[in-house]
């Protein structure tokens, strides 16, 4: 109770048809861009806007489907620090494996033949 | 005050019955049942322990043979890692004591709490059957391609049967940890009484809080590397089999990415209690209670940058190498930050060498002693010297052992006469805690000076000739010493944990009546019965300063101290 | 809080709230929470897919073929329809119209099982061809397999299963001392050093030939990583959706019984986080596997 976020909570807004409406509009669009996306060829591109658009989709769900936009601000805290971390592990890990590739390909055992 | 003859309807007495125990929705009861499952495990484990010194008291097969040896090592470290000490202090004493201190009736969500019990034991019961399977010798953090590794053709003998049931138990159990972390989060942000603000709950709340972080963001990364582990030991997917183009590196990534943090799921609940104790025995306010709040806070996000050191010779990249190296030091500013004001509370306070106190005072003497030894192996340069030694056990026995076992053992003492209404003996008490003391530090003390005179972890023998055929020169002569020493501090510690036991199970029979506030505790625990009643308070408390012991007042009559009704 | 209060509690609410909107409000955090869990669960396997990828791009790009990017696509639409029919039925809930409710959940439950049915066919043709998780990977070129487009001859489906290059039952083990963490390659020619090693060894096997059918023979037997990873993620995902599924149905029985209201819609609310979750990982999930370049 001391959080006063809890008091508009329970009778909490029924997110008006016409937005659930938009949104699934505004999803299946984007679901169609991002096949379209791969249509052209840009290279290294391609993965960062399919990623992109992925983002703006889970946007719109989190945040109309979720009811995020209206709920909380902690649970929006929440979503964000779980893909932060999500992106810490992801970023170093990435980073140490491409950084020791080259140990392992140089590695002197590498020529015997099976 | 009223309630403090309601004895006759405690939540002990509340309802009777096995059944009411093992399906019981109190989070008391739930506490209990954890406290009891958690100290078999220790039993367990320290049974392993027991086993292994021996085997190192003399050169050559003392009791077992060295694949039995391997076994034994990774069950001890297996059962004490996922079995007692990272469930030990929140889930059992955080249980118990967490909805009292903050003075609600409950949990959050009571029913998934008792479903983390029975998860604890399933997943308990599950990893000890690994044993019925044949057993595993990858030490407890399973490597990979060891774990993954094929027995059919083996020439050595590899014990790996039990690799699928134990890393299946662990991961249970890593379910039972997050419902735990859930449970906390959703209590503390929601069932804090009115006018409590956040700077007014306990500081052991802040530490749980901070431990649950940490269980919410680290265990599903176990989760999901035990889950790889197992696929890969089932169908055969080979993410981490270099025989199949997996990378083994990458599942120490995985691995330490949780069990990194998941140092300080076991520390940081053990710093919370140590702030407790330490203000409520110097009879005087919390020093810096904000620094010490947002230090745990700091050490569980601080923890999450620092995995790599664990793979500093195990090739790893330079560059994630020296990152992960400076980052490590870091973490080190948050615990000074502690241990400077558990000493800056303790300063001109009235300070009473009760039992909790004694193991507080050890415990920041054990502590400090672990956590500087730590920067050493945080250091990259010699760390390449010291990894994989005997310094690195000392080192995080110092940790866990002195720090989170010492901190577990004060919460018991403290808030045993809370738990149960009963008071053990002080005088039992205190023996207890020099003798597991003496025996800790005559354990793991010469284990520094093996390790940095090389002796190895893990090795089953230590006889001259074969350290000298491993190119050790004439220091191996002094090895059987500190091994020998080693071996009879780990009897001494054994002698005083029975001792402990001993005070414990006495007083829950002959201990006289605990009053509601037998120590000066100012925090909301403190204001309810001994042992609390099935709804732990009446009329809902109001939030105060959990530290301001001007409120008070010893009452001769009731051998308690009682808070003034308006007191902040 | 006062006795008052307790003795006008709701059924719904648990005797440690005070308030409905507690109650609400202290499950809807905690669910949150949890889903942070299942983020960072999936988020372990998504590092795995981003490390080997980055590593062996050729491997991902060799595999995604074998994967029918209009089926995913059809799925996508599936999964963030029954999301949509989801959210309009907490919707539902939330204004107290119990007919509409009960028929969004069944239409998401629909999707739900049209999700599986779409899975179920696509696994089903991949483990025709022999691409099956793990162990059983032993892929043969299929001659009615329009991803493939060089031609098989029937000899190459027969010959098929000696060209599995590494199954765990002829691995030999190594001695301990030689299982350094880095990979030895002579036991690792898929994967890292797949590249270089593959075309050389199929020649060998295969004793000369068709190049170009070998070749992709060769190609095929190299992807079985992003085959591990494909299965893991799909099948983790799938897992959530059979969880979904069970779910959904426990709602609609208690949505049937009545249990729903505007004052007490905790548990559709919470059911619909679970599912947009699970429709979220797949938004990743479908370009990151289906639509590689």
């Amino acid at each position: 109770m001391s959080d006063s976020e809890q008091h508009d909570h329970a009778h909490s807004h029924a997110v008006p048809l016409h937005i659930l409406m938009g949104v699934i509009l505004a999803l299946l669009v984007l679901t169609f861009l991002t096949v379209a996306a791969t249509w052209i060829d840009l290279d290294e591109w391609n993965i960062w806007i399919a990623l992109g658009i992925a983002l703006v989709k889970a946007a719109f769900v989190g945040l109309y489907f979720m009811h995020l936009r209206w709920d909380n601000l902690y649970h929006g805290i929440v979503l964000v620090c779980a893909l932060l971390f999500v992106v810490l592990f992801i970023g170093i890990a990435l980073m140490d494996s491409v950084e020791y590739q080259p140990d392992v390909t140089r590695s002197p055992t590498r020529n015997v033949s099976p | 005050m009223s309630m403090y003859d309601a004895h006759s309807n405690n939540y002990l007495t509340h309802s009777k019955g096995l059944m009411s125990w093992l399906f019981s929705l109190d989070h008391k009861r739930i506490g209990v049942m954890y406290l009891i499952g958690i100290l078999f495990s220790f039993f367990v484990g320290g049974i392993f322990a027991i086993l292994v010194r021996t085997e190192l008291l003399t050169a050559g097969d003392t009791i077992m043979d060295p694949d039995t040896y391997n076994q034994v090592f990774t069950l001890h470290g297996a059962v004490m890692v996922f079995m007692f000490i990272i469930p030990g202090i929140p889930a059992a004493l955080g249980n118990f004591m967490l909805p009292v201190m903050l003075g609600a009736k409950d949990v959050a969500f009571p029913r998934l709490n008792l479903l983390s019990w029975w998860l604890y034991i399933i997943g308990s019961v599950l990893a000890v059957s690994s044993l019925a399977f044949g057993g595993l010798d990858t030490g407890w953090t399973f490597y990979t391609p060891y774990a993954t590794a094929q027995v059919e053709g083996a020439e050595t003998y590899h014990a790996l049967g039990g690799v699928i049931p134990i890393t299946l138990g662990a991961f249970i159990l890593g379910f039972s940890s997050i419902l735990t972390g859930v449970n906390f989060i959703a209590t503390i942000h929601l069932l804090r009484p009115p006018g409590m603000r956040w700077f007014q709950i306990p500081l052991f709340l802040w530490g749980l809080y901070a431990t649950a972080i940490i269980q919410i963001l680290a265990t599903p990364i176990l989760g999901i590397t035990l889950i790889l582990l197992i696929a890969d030991r089932a169908l055969g997917l080979g993410v981490f089999d270099p025989a199949k183009g997996g990378d083994p590196i990458l599942y120490q990534h995985f691995f330490w990415f949780y069990s990194h943090p998941a140092v300080y799921i076991m520390i940081l609940p053990a710093m919370g209690v140590i702030s407790e104790t330490i203000s409520t025995f110097s009879h005087k306010h919390i020093f810096g209670y904000k620094f010490i709040a947002f230090s745990s806070v700091a050490i569980a996000l601080l923890g999450f940058f620092v995995w790599g050191h664990h793979m500093f010779v195990a090739g790893q990249s330079n560059v994630a190498g020296a990152i992960f190296s400076i980052l490590t030091f870091m973490v080190a500013i948050p615990s000074a930050i502690k241990v400077f004001n558990w000493l800056a509370t303790m300063y001109k306070g009235a300070i009473e060498l009760k039992t909790p106190m004694l193991y507080a005072l050890m415990f920041i003497w054990v502590f400090t002693i672990g956590g500087l030894t730590g920067l050493f192996l945080g250091a990259l340069a010699s760390d390449v010297m010291l990894h994989d030694t005997y310094f690195v056990v000392a080192h995080f026995h110092y940790v866990m052992v002195g720090g989170t076992v010492f901190a577990f053992l004060a919460g018991l003492h403290y808030w045993w006469p809370k738990m149960f209404g009963r008071m053990y003996s002080e005088k039992g008490g205190a023996w207890g805690c020099l003798i597991v003391f003496l025996g800790f530090n005559l354990t793991f003390f010469v284990q520094f000076v093996l390790g940095t005179q090389g002796m190895p972890r893990r090795y089953h023998d230590w006889g001259p000739e074969i350290m000298q055929n491993l190119g050790f020169g004439t220091e191996v002569e002094t090895f059987g010493l500190y091994h020998q020493i080693s071996s009879v501090g780990s009897y001494v510690q054994a002698i005083g944990f029975f001792i402990v036991a001993g005070v414990l199970l006495h007083s829950l029979f002959r201990g006289r009546k605990a009053p509601a506030n037998p120590w000066g505790g100012t925090s909301l625990e403190w204001t309810c019965a001994s042992p609390p009643p099935h709804e732990n308070f009446a009329e809902t408390p109001r939030g105060v300063d959990p530290y301001n012991h001007r409120a008070i007042r010893y009452d001769e009559q009731t051998d308690s101290y009682h808070r003034e009704p308006d007191a902040p | 809080m006062s006795d008052a209060a307790h003795s006008d509690h709701p059924a719904h609410l648990a005797h440690h709230f005070e308030t409905s909107e507690q109650q609400l409000a202290s499950a809807k955090t905690g669910m949150w929470v949890f889903l942070a869990t299942e983020i960072l669960m999936f988020g372990g396997l998504f590092c795995a897919y981003a490390v080997y990828r980055r590593n062996n791009p050729e491997i991902f790009d060799i595999g995604h073929r074998y994967l029918d990017a209009n089926m995913g696509a059809i799925n996508t639409v599936v999964l963030l329809l029954s999301s949509f029919t989801m959210a309009w039925a907490v919707r539902a809930a939330q204004m107290n119209q119990r007919k509409l409710l009960i028929t969004m959940l069944v239409l998401t439950l629909m999707g739900a099982f049209g999700f599986m049915g779409i899975k179920y066919v696509e696994y089903s043709h991949k483990i025709h061809l022999g691409i099956a998780p793990g162990s059983f990977y032993d892929p043969h070129v299929d001659e009615h397999d329009e991803a493939v487009k060089e031609e098989a001859t029937p000899e190459a489906v027969t010959q098929a299963p000696s060209s599995k290059p590494q199954v765990p039952a002829t691995t030999p083990l190594l001695p301990a001392d030689q299982q350094s963490n880095i990979a030895p390659a002579h036991a690792a020619p898929l994967g890292m050093v797949a590249a270089e090693t593959e075309p050389h060894d199929a020649h060998g096997k295969y004793g000369g030939g068709d190049h170009g059918h070998y070749a992709t023979q060769a190609e095929l037997d190299m992807a079985f990583t992003f085959f591990s990873i494909y299965y893991l993620m799909t099948g983790l995902h799938g897992l959530h959706v059979l969880i979904g599924i069970g779910v959904i149905f426990w709602l609609i029985r208690r949505a049937v019984r009545g249990d729903f209201s505007s004052e007490y819609f905790t548990p559709v609310d919470l059911g619909g986080l679970y599912w947009h979750l699970v429709d979220l990982v797949w938004i990743f999930l479908f370009p990151l596997l289906y639509l590689i370049h």
